[in-house]
């Protein structure tokens, strides 16, 4: 399984979990394992039509990941907002 | 108030400025924000820039906020709820409404906490000739009938104003006498994407509301199926807010702007009129009279109180706001250098 950090509104919204293991083989497959198993975080990181959020950023192990890269067990991912300002 | 960089709650006493009691959501677009003065519940619509529109709420501004479930949607669509435009109490124990983008409405029965979306708003079958305006696609002005949770109208920015009398099982238009001039004079007839910029219900005479349009002030006395421009005497006849006294029927406050730019004209003034829209009169002591170019947004004026000690307040996108505490016979500075200003109410 996949381990996922979860920070900030995240983490409360997990019931205050930093970090879940969730099992999927892509990216967009967790995050909608992630939602389903934490129905707080439904519609925060994916919209409605299932797309991530524009202004998320997803990492897998340190990489900028997109939704279809890949999951392996043992993967660390996070979910973080984008760089804002300007 | 809302404003384009979080939650701010002023207080003070009119006349003077009001101070910054609290802040919340800092740094996010809060589009509205209002209290139910049935249970003195306090809710936000905030649009996250980050994880999307969303309602939150508060029994007591020192308590943590907490996000409404529901406010969505339908999954797997082709669509994604952009923004939350306004909440407002319903006439019924637990009952509130939030309207938003894209055209839609919601309906809360546990006092804003979980919310469904309306069906039969978003299943209309003229849905897909609704026109989005440069502020989107907007439920932005929701009317309740005082006492009868079965009649309500709403107000579209741009799909004109619709009424439902069964609680929102079915809706239909109302928009006769309502002309769109930026259309061509062929198709205004039987236009439905009419750019209402706000609505307003005057309780004390349910049957009649007011409605600033993009281009005309309005007039209905038959709850709402045909309308009269009544915005003759006003020096531009655009604006976005209209408010009104509740204790008169008759009352009705604009704030207008000009067509080319949508900023008052160098001189800021609120118009009032006290014959149900006959004769209009400037209601400008206090304010700014020179090399004023203010945007005041459709959900940037609120009244409280009634009568002669009718409070109004507006805020502008340059972050002022002003207040009245005598129906606008004079006014005064409430706050300044405060971010660009989405929504006042008074709490």
């Amino acid at each position: 399984m996949a381990t996922v950090r979860l920070r900030g509104q995240l983490e409360k919204l997990a019931g205050g979990e930093s970090t879940v293991d969730v099992d999927a083989g892509t990216v967009t497959e967790l995050l909608a394992q992630l939602e389903q198993d934490h129905s707080g975080l439904e519609g925060w990181i994916l919209d409605e039509r299932g797309e991530l959020r524009r202004h998320i950023n997803v990492f897998v192990n340190g990489e900028p990941a997109e939704p279809d890269t890949a999951i392996d067990d043992k993967d660390k991912i996070e979910i973080l907002p984008a760089i804002s300002g300007g | 108030m809302g404003t384009r960089k979080g939650l701010f709650v002023l207080e003070g006493e009119p006349g003077s400025e009001f101070s910054i009691r609290t802040r919340a959501f800092v740094g996010d677009p809060v589009d509205y924000a209002t209290r139910d003065p049935r249970t003195g519940r306090l809710f936000a619509a905030v649009t996250s820039p980050f994880w999307g529109p969303r309602i939150w709420f508060t029994d007591d501004l020192e308590d943590e906020w907490q996000p409404a479930r529901g406010v969505a949607l339908p999954k797997g669509g082709s669509d994604a709820l952009k923004r939350v435009w306004v909440i407002v109490a319903g006439e019924q124990d637990g009952l509130v409404y939030a309207g938003g983008d894209p055209g839609v409405l919601f309906e809360s029965r546990d006092d804003g906490a979980t919310w469904e979306l309306n069906r039969a708003l978003w299943e209309q079958p003229s849905r897909p000739r609704w026109r989005r305006d440069s502020g989107g696609l907007s439920v932005h002005s929701i009317a309740p009938w005082p006492g009868n949770p079965q009649r309500l109208a709403l107000a579209i920015s741009a799909a004109g104003v619709w009424l439902t009398e069964d609680g929102g099982r079915t809706w239909a238009h109302g928009n006769e006498g309502i002309v769109a001039d930026y259309l061509p004079e062929e198709a205004r007839a039987t236009a439905i994407d009419l750019c209402v910029h706000h609505l307003e219900r005057a309780p004390a005479r349910p049957e009649r509301l007011f409605l600033q349009f993009h281009g005309g002030v309005y007039r209905s006395d038959d709850a709402g199926r045909t309308w009269i421009d009544i915005a003759a005497g006003l020096p531009h006849d655009f604006g976005f807010p209209v408010v009104l006294d509740a204790a008169d029927p008759d009352s009705a406050y604009v704030i207008p702007v000009t067509t080319a730019d949508r900023v008052t004209d160098g001189r800021v003034a609120v118009y009032e009129t006290r014959d149900a829209g006959a004769t209009w009169a400037p209601r400008d002591t206090g304010l700014p009279q020179g090399d004023a170019y203010l945007s005041v947004l459709r959900q940037s004026f609120a009244a409280t109180g009634e009568g002669d000690s009718l409070e109004l307040y507006f805020g502008a996108t340059s972050g002022e706001i002003f207040g009245s505490a005598d129906a606008g016979r004079t006014w005064f500075g409430v706050a300044q250098r405060l971010p660009a200003i989405a929504s006042v109410r008074p709490a």
